[in-house]
């Protein structure tokens, strides 16, 4: 036992020093770019989910259950292996060509997973708001439309800015599984320096610090965009 | 149409159990801890609570993909030997898990009043009486829908043992997909099952949920 040398020294030495934080701003990218397609659709499919109308309700709750049961993992596979061959022989060899493919769908398909999970909580905001809400804004003579888009998905955002933050740590720490398709954020680079110098445990360790300080400087930001929002009056923690 | 699914399912299937294996070996591994850290959680104690509760922020914070690599890498070195990947993904899968349980249960057991136990103990019940009748039964209708949910989530993240080359589904589709080449068929074959039982999870835990705000206790 603890016949294993430990050498911190990889964390720093160059390249590997290098790797682990190209390997965060990688993990950056992925999680922020992947945000914006989950928080669009999301709200979309959430809006949809409170439709009166069923048909809109169906699509928006066969969304949700289409990405929310499968794992990650597979969606990853599917569109990183799969994918291109939905699109016919031709197409496929040009889709396999574009430099830079596995990230692109790294990107889209953590965003399409996550915006199920967004869409949910978006689902929760519109509910949490009284009846007596909906009755007065249409009373004004404001169409649906103008509803929602005026009155109430800026309150139900406000008021589901808390588990948003929960579901944004969610995605950089997700953002590990694109390391399965050769996308060389933080995890994929720590396992390289494993490859490199057969010292995978400090990489590993020093790739746990870099997300801990990710996810502390992320509830940060979010603990600031929340204040700022803050409906006067309501409860807060 | 599902061609090489058909010549390669026991292959597959076999595949597939071995994601339920671990699942249940995490199950089993992570509710138990689980409720201990939930336990911890609530402990008044602070040697008790401090501990487990750097313990569970810290591994909330972290991906389980890089929790089954750092497992993989520290184990051998109080072994000596190369890890079996299949007790080091369900070692990674219990730590990580119960974090996760032990909030759930941190949670349930909050939810509980003080004046229900209060108005327990005016009836002369005893603290395990109040505990076994009482506290245990409600916290834990109150929890099971989030417990399944959980579960169904523990059976999913499976498919991420992958990493270490454990022989489970999705890692045998990706072999046998280098040989077929037949990307689609094979991965709408794996995430139809993997939907279908978390499909079910999923309508099971909502029926609980309906269940209990039925019966008010939610």
């Amino acid at each position: 036992m603890l016949a294993y040398k430990f050498d911190w020294g990889v964390l720093w030495r160059q390249p590997y020093g290098e790797w682990l934080l190209q390997g965060l701003w990688m993990t950056i990218q992925v999680g922020a770019l992947a945000w914006v397609i989950a928080f669009i659709l999301g709200l979309l499919f959430g809006t949809l989910r409170a439709s009166t109308w069923w048909p809109l309700r169906f699509i928006g709750a066969l969304y949700v259950e289409v990405f929310r049961n499968i794992p990650f993992l597979v969606q990853l596979f599917f569109w990183f292996y799969a994918g291109p061959m939905l699109f016919g022989k031709t197409l496929q060899f040009k889709i396999n060509s574009i430099s830079g493919l596995n990230y692109h769908v790294a990107v889209v398909a953590l965003g399409l997973y996550t915006a199920s999970r967004v869409a949910e909580h978006v689902r929760a905001g519109f509910a949490s708001i009284g009846h007596g809400q909906y009755d007065a804004v249409l009373s004004t003579g404001m169409t649906h439309l103008q509803m929602y888009w005026y009155v109430i998905v800026p309150h139900a955002l406000r008021l589901i800015i808390p588990p948003l933050t929960t579901e944004f740590l969610t995605i950089f720490k997700n953002s590990a599984v694109a390391m399965t398709i050769g996308v060389a954020e933080t995890t994929f680079m720590s396992y390289k320096i494993d490859e490199q110098t057969f010292h995978g445990l400090e990489a590993t360790t020093g790739a746990m610090a870099i997300y801990l300080v990710l996810g502390m400087t992320v509830v940060k930001i979010m603990n600031l965009i929340e204040a700022k929002f803050r409906i006067p009056g309501l409860v807060t923690r | 149409m599902f061609d090489a699914v058909f010549t390669n399912l026991p292959y597959l299937l076999g595949g597939f159990l071995i994601n339920v294996q671990l699942a249940a070996f995490a199950l089993a591994g992570g509710l138990f801890l689980g409720a201990l850290v939930g336990l911890g959680r609530i402990s008044k104690r602070p040697w008790v609570y401090h501990p487990v509760t750097v313990y569970v922020n810290f591994l909330r914070n972290i991906p389980l993909i890089l929790v089954i690599f750092w497992v993989y890498f520290v184990m051998p070195i109080f072994t000596g030997r190369s890890m079996d990947p299949f007790i080091s993904a369900a070692v990674s899968f219990v730590v990580f898990e119960a974090t996760y349980f032990g909030e759930i249960f941190r949670a349930g057991f909050q939810t509980i009043s003080r004046d229900l136990v209060s108005a327990a103990y005016s009836t002369g019940l005893t603290y395990r009486q109040t505990a076994t009748y009482i506290l245990v039964p409600i916290a834990f209708r109150r929890m099971l829908p989030s417990l399944i949910t959980q579960s169904i989530i523990t059976f999913q993240d499976t498919s991420l043992a992958y990493v270490i080359g454990l022989q489970e589904m999705v890692r045998r589709t990706t072999i046998v997909d280098s040989i077929e080449v037949r990307s689609i068929q094979l991965y709408s074959f794996v995430a139809i099952l993997f939907f279908v039982i978390c499909f079910i999870g999923s309508r099971i835990s909502l029926h609980y949920e309906e269940k209990s705000r039925k019966a008010k206790v939610l």
